[in-house]
């Protein structure tokens, strides 16, 4: 256990000091400053503005114009990878033959990838082109990534305009992003991963001889350049259907450390960028502290839980102390590879942050470490969250805490000097409603329907439900990870998606509730920036509550706690709490 | 230094009465849907009336379960009594301006005003314009500026001060206010007012909370309240599927007595009485906010302009010292100075007289002397004086008296302008004294400033907001009171357009600026300003230039208005909190009560009967303990709610600190034991 608290304590002192250098760095691209690829990468986005007709100097848009960009620029994508996916019997780089999977599928996926869940019904290796990979997803992951993190930029132009409406330009922004911070990072980090086992390759599977006699076929494919934008971008979506887990993806505990540090680098480091922006590294802190807690609660909580096991498992008879070399502990879907402590620190990484890639199975974990991940769901993903949308969703929940804050300590609430008003509590309740009523309705929906159940696949017990409610809790999130029993698809033991069959029920309303809950609150956060933008700044005084000290932080995890709890509480209870608390075993 | 009258005991049965029939009358429908919280009580509160109904009938719980009636009916009761508590509050509240505003309607005069011209009209057809006539004993018919005589007037009916004021025509003591009464002598007041529209009317309006409107803050947590409470409603919507895949069923009664545990009751009941007993507060330290708006504004305030004569210092200079010339004794100078300033009624000329005592110096007898012929102060020769004998002595300016001298073929000694730059730059103001050609010296005007202003100013640097003397004394004179009075900063030279310009400035900082005022030269900056308060002393145009009247006239009272702004939304912040905080306990009563049979193994209770952490009797007597704990809490907090949540200047981190702490740690604890406590009397002693 000691070994696993140190892998960990490694972890983390390693992501805090990344976070200055990379929070400078993204603080000077987003600023249009010169940094040290400008040489590099400088005459590729002039190429790039030029081609597309971007003229951000011209072209300032106010959130507006902003919002629009966002839709146009999603809705193309969306559109672009339907059809992509409809159209895989016509693909290139198709070795295994496959054919497009149902349209209600391919619904769910489209959705899915161009609104940063990465929920994935289907397995990739069964269903999916190469073509489909790359030039479906794998641009999917760069360009979804891109419109969260530009957005999140948006409304800290909003937070710290002295005077005007402008929020900056949408695609110089994501030009930007993309060019300057995913594609640099994600070259070396494939080049790393492919060093270190990855493979990256347009060949047919193979079929190989075990040593046990049998034989087993072993897919291939172009994985390493995936699986770090799936990483960085915290899209999560697995090249292999069993994600991080699968060797090809996450070859060893190197590679699992590399990955891990990968899904929280931006979001972390944003909250530097952040208090660079608004000129008070102090606030970036505060943020910063209020997610830090909240996440690392979550990790000692869950690997304590694994560690130790299950009241049902103990009485069962089964073994969770160490011994023999062994860590011990619940072992049930981990791999040997990564252990409890790194299995744990990934549940935890990838459900604070809207990744939702797995290098485990999240149905095996004992009922507490369980209400982790299902914990951190509840919060909304503000707790570093995906990139650009924790920190935008986060600020969502600052403002709602200077607004109670504000009023205890006798003034209009103002954050950073802006006062917050009706227009802005309107947008920023609007914000924070939307994910958890998708969550509450859809999940009641699927729960109570036969067209609902039907997806589940521990049957109607406390499992069923939380397959049930967590599905819709990583969709309504975009985290995309899943208690992978739950399914929209259907696939018979035949190649080439003959004879499958979708799931519509599932498979539409995932896709409708990762729409609305991914693009619904970026139309409010924007709204909120332009709301922002246009007001005056007072200076702070002895009588303005500060939102860079501890008390700050306490009142704003309080805040994020007591909405996320109190509106999911029930809910948890008759899922991974029932199973905590009782013997059984389901 | 606070005048506030004492507040009616929230229990007089004289409010307490009509209060309660008010609740009731409130319950109409039409009145709740202006506050959604309450409103989805109401109806929560209709449905399981019907459910009731229904199992009295002999049907079974409405949506499921085993309930007895007698469950669902305690419960609707509670819910009931919920929506009426809160109903209470606001009619509470009302209710205790309603009985200032009895009182006020009591002073309207129905009688008949005489115009100038000699016709006659009633007081209640007075329009803007018309010239009336009021004789010693008569009441002012209508409000008005006085063109014409000087009276003295008792308006002790709204300011509740009984010593009679002046008012005199020009100057800044002009407006009379409807319903005051004439006291003695003859004045002509012009009628500012629309018929029904005088200061009488808004305050009874205000008072009573008939034109009240709901002010931005209030408007921005209603918002954030109806938010909850639909996050809330879709909670509970939602549960009914999540217990049904569970197996369990839940009556619309469980289900609603959920909802209504956990939606912002507490504070959706007490919002609107919090708004109308802040009005109430600041009427009762004889201020009359002209709009909500103002009283929150007065909250945010950064900076203060406070007029330095009268505020910061006594309206008087008093003389401190004689500084002789060369040559002349002390005792010469202040005979002198004495025997000029004998004419002078001025509280600066008595004060010479008082200094001048010291010396020895009694009253003079001028007999002596010959008849004495007293020269006044004038604007142009800026020095009063008196000639007797040949004998002529000067008192005035430095410079005026420098250049009269002069003229009358002395010279002034060097050492003259010397003291007279010292005096200046201490701050005082020097007053030179001559006899004939020669100069005696100079009299060392203080500026006195008020005691305890220095621990104001630092009380409000506490709470934030800088405080900026104004005065038309030049700039050392300004410096050094603003020294002596610790003030942040100080405009010297002051003019009205250098005042408005002052706050504009400030403004376009992003700074709000509160500042109090009373001539008609002060209405451009009392209207600019975002917080601005007439002194009711002042002209009419300043009254209607500013956001707020102070009846009492004391500019310091700024400090007071600015307290109560605060305090408005701390209350509604501090309970808001507290209303949110309390849902955690409420949940640990009623989700283990619903879900205790939940895959429950044989007959015993299911696993989720292990949250019954503060192992409440029975599943009834948990979820009626938690809608009792939530209805009773609001007349609870109903006196707090009036009285407003206490502002300390101990900055803000202080006061966020220290409300989170009773508030929202509070909130989270006080249910816990409240619950239970109501549940060792419902399960034990009621057998529920």
């Amino acid at each position: 256990m000691p070994q696993g608290w140190l892998q960990i304590a490694v972890f983390l002192v390693v992501l805090i000091a990344l976070i200055k250098p990379v929070g400078i760095y993204m603080a000077r691209v987003f600023t249009n400053r010169r940094v040290f690829l400008t040489p590099v990468v400088g005459p590729i986005e002039r190429l790039t503005f030029k081609v597309l007709r971007v003229r951000p100097e011209a072209e300032g848009q106010d959130w507006k114009a902003y919002a629009r960009s966002v839709i146009v620029f999603s809705l193309f994508s969306w559109l672009a990878l339907y059809l992509i996916l409809r159209t895989q019997a016509a693909h290139p780089f198709n070795p295994e033959g496959f054919h497009s999977g149902p349209w209600d599928l391919s619904f769910n996926t489209a959705s899915s990838f161009v609104t940063n869940t990465n929920w994935q019904y289907y397995g990739g290796e069964t269903t999916l082109t190469y073509f489909s990979q790359m030039a479906g997803l794998t641009v999917q992951n760069f360009a979804s990534a891109g419109v969260g993190i530009v957005v999140v930029i948006a409304l800290i132009r909003g937070i710290t305009a002295r005077s005007g409406r402008e929020l900056g330009n949408f695609w110089q922004d994501l030009i930007r992003t993309l060019l300057y911070i995913l594609v640099p990072i994600s070259i070396i980090g494939a080049l790393f991963l492919v060093s270190q086992g990855v493979i990256q390759n347009i060949g047919g599977y193979s079929m190989i001889h075990t040593l046990t006699g049998g034989t087993q076929v072993l897919a291939q494919g172009p994985v390493a350049s995936q699986e770090v934008i799936k990483e960085l971008g915290t899209n999560g979506g697995g090249f292999f259907n069993v994600n991080s887990a699968f060797p090809f993806e996450n070859s060893s505990g190197l590679t699992n450390f590399f990955e891990m540090l990968l899904i929280l680098v931006i979001p972390a480091s944003l909250t530097y960028t952040y208090g660079r922006m608004v000129g008070s590294q102090r606030q970036g802190w505060a943020i910063f502290s209020a997610m830090f807690t909240l996440f690392i609660v979550g990790v000692i909580v869950v690997y304590m839980a694994e560690q130790h096991g299950t009241v049902a498992q103990h009485a069962a008879g089964l073994h969770t102390h160490a011994f023999n070399g062994s860590t011990g502990g619940n072992m049930e879907g981990k791999d040997q590879r990564f252990g409890v402590a790194g299995t744990s620190l990934w549940a935890a990484i990838t459900t604070v942050t809207s990744c939702g890639a797995v290098n485990g199975a999240l149905e095996s974990l004992t009922g507490l470490g369980q209400a982790v991940p299902f914990s951190n769901l509840s919060l909304s993903e503000v707790v570093f969250g995906g990139v650009g949308t924790g920190l935008y969703s986060m600020l969502l929940y600052v403002l709602l805490a200077v607004f109670i804050g504000g009023l205890m300590v006798g003034r209009t609430p103002e954050y950073l000097g802006k006062k917050i008003q009706a227009r802005e509590i309107k947008l920023v309740s609007l914000g924070v409603l939307v994910t958890p009523l998708a969550v509450l309705l859809a999940s009641g929906l699927a729960s109570a329907t036969r067209a609902g159940t039907r997806s589940i696949y521990a049957g109607i017990n406390p499992q069923g439900f939380s397959e049930t409610l967590y599905a819709y809790l990583s969709q309504a999130n975009n985290n995309g990870s899943a208690l992978a029993g739950y399914t929209g698809f259907i696939q018979p033991n035949a190649p080439g998606n003959v004879g499958a069959y979708g799931i519509s029920f599932a498979d539409l309303l995932g896709g409708a509730v990762m729409i609305g809950a991914r693009f619904l609150p970026i139309l409010f956060v924007l709204g909120v920036a332009g709301a922002l933008a246009e007001k005056r700044v007072s200076p702070a005084g002895l009588g303005t509550m500060r939102t860079d000290n501890p008390t700050f932080v306490i009142l704003l995890i309080g805040v994020v706690i007591l909405v996320g709890a109190l509106t999911f509480f029930p809910a948890l209870l008759l899922g991974p709490v029932v199973q905590s608390l009782t013997t059984r075993l389901f | 230094m606070t005048t506030e009258t004492q507040a009616r005991s929230l229990f007089d049965p004289e409010i307490l009465r009509p209060a309660l029939l008010e609740s009731v009358r409130k319950l109409d429908p039409r009145v709740q849907v202006r506050n959604p919280v309450m409103f989805v009580v109401e109806i929560g509160a209709v449905i399981t009336t019907v459910a009731w109904l229904i199992q009295v009938f002999g049907g079974g719980p409405l949506g499921g379960g085993h309930e007895p009636a007698g469950f669902t009916l305690a419960v609707t009761v509670w819910l009931w009594l919920t929506v009426v508590f809160a109903n209470l509050a606001e009619a509470l509240a009302e209710g205790r301006g309603r009985a200032q505003a009895a009182s006020l309607r009591a002073m309207r005069t129905e009688t008949t005003a005489t115009l100038r011209d000699g016709g006659e009209k009633s007081a209640a057809e007075l329009t803007r314009g018309d010239v009336v006539v009021i004789l010693a004993g008569e009441p002012i018919p209508g409000d008005g500026t006085v063109i014409e005589g000087i009276a003295s007037v008792d308006e002790s009916a709204i300011t509740g001060e009984s010593a009679p004021v002046i008012r005199e025509a020009g100057g800044d003591r002009s407006a009379v206010t409807g319903g005051t009464r004439v006291l003695s002598d003859r004045i002509v007041v012009e009628i500012t007012q629309e018929p029904g529209k005088s200061f009488l009317d808004r305050m009874i309006a205000l008072v009573e909370g008939a034109e009240r409107r709901k002010t931005p803050n209030e408007i921005a947590l209603g918002i954030l309240l109806a938010a909850l409470t639909l996050i809330f409603i879709i909670v509970i919507v939602s549960l009914r599927p999540f217990a049904l895949f569970a197996d369990t069923e839940l009556s619309e009664t469980t289900l609603i007595a959920l909802l209504i545990a956990l939606i912002p009751t507490t504070i959706g009941a007490l919002l609107s009485a919090i708004g109308i007993a802040g009005m109430d507060r600041l009427v009762r330290r004889n201020v009359l906010a002209l709009s909500g708006r103002a009283v929150e504004a007065s909250g945010d305030c950064d900076v203060l302009l406070l007029d330095k004569t009268g505020t910061i210092t006594l309206g008087n200079r008093e003389a401190t010292e004689f500084v002789p010339m060369p040559g002349v004794t002390e005792a010469e100078l202040a005979e002198a100075a004495q025997m000029s300033s004998l004419a002078d009624e001025t509280p600066e000329g008595r004060s010479i007289v008082v200094l001048a005592k010291g010396f020895g110096i009694r009253e003079h007898d001028f007999a002596q002397h010959g008849e004495p012929t007293f020269v006044p102060f004038t604007a142009q020769t800026r020095m009063s004086g008196v000639d007797f004998n040949g004998t002529r002595l000067r008192k005035g300016a430095g410079d005026s008296i420098e250049s009269w001298v002069t003229e009358e073929g002395g010279r002034p000694p060097a050492e003259l302008k010397a003291e007279l730059d010292r005096i200046g730059r201490e701050g005082g103001t020097p007053l030179a004294v001559a006899r004939n050609e020669r100069v005696l010296g100079v009299i060392y005007l203080k500026d006195v400033v008020k005691e305890g202003m220095k621990a104001r100013f630092d009380q409000l640097r506490a709470m934030g907001i800088r405080t900026i003397m104004v005065t038309g004394d030049n700039k050392l004179t300004a410096a050094k009171i603003a020294e002596e009075a610790g003030v942040d900063d100080f405009l010297a030279e002051a003019t009205p357009e250098r005042k408005l310009e002052l706050i504009k400035e400030q403004q376009s900082d992003g700074r709000l600026v509160a500042m109090t005022g009373d001539g008609t030269n002060d209405a451009p900056a009392l209207a600019q300003a975002d917080v601005g308060v007439a002194m009711n002393t002042g002209t009419q145009a300043a009254r209607e230039a500013g956001n707020m009247v102070d009846l009492d006239s004391n500019p310091t009272k700024l400090i007071e208005i600015v307290e109560v702004g605060k305090q408005l939304l701390i209350t509604r912040g501090a309970l808001t909190t507290f209303s949110i905080a309390n849902d955690v306990a409420k949940y640990f009563a009623i989700l283990p009560a619903m879900f205790a049979a939940t895959y429950a193994v044989g007959s015993g209770s299911g696993p989720l009967d292990a949250l019954n952490v503060m192992s409440l009797g029975t599943p009834e007597s948990a979820i009626l303990s938690a809608v009792i704990f939530n209805a009773l809490i609001i007349p609870l907090l109903i006196p707090l709610s009036l009285r407003g949540v206490r502002y300390r200047p101990i900055g803000a981190t202080g006061l966020l600190r220290r409300n989170m702490l009773i508030y929202g740690l509070g909130g989270l604890v006080v249910p816990f034991i409240g619950i239970k406590l109501i549940d060792l009397v419902v399960h034990n002693l009621l057998g529920a």
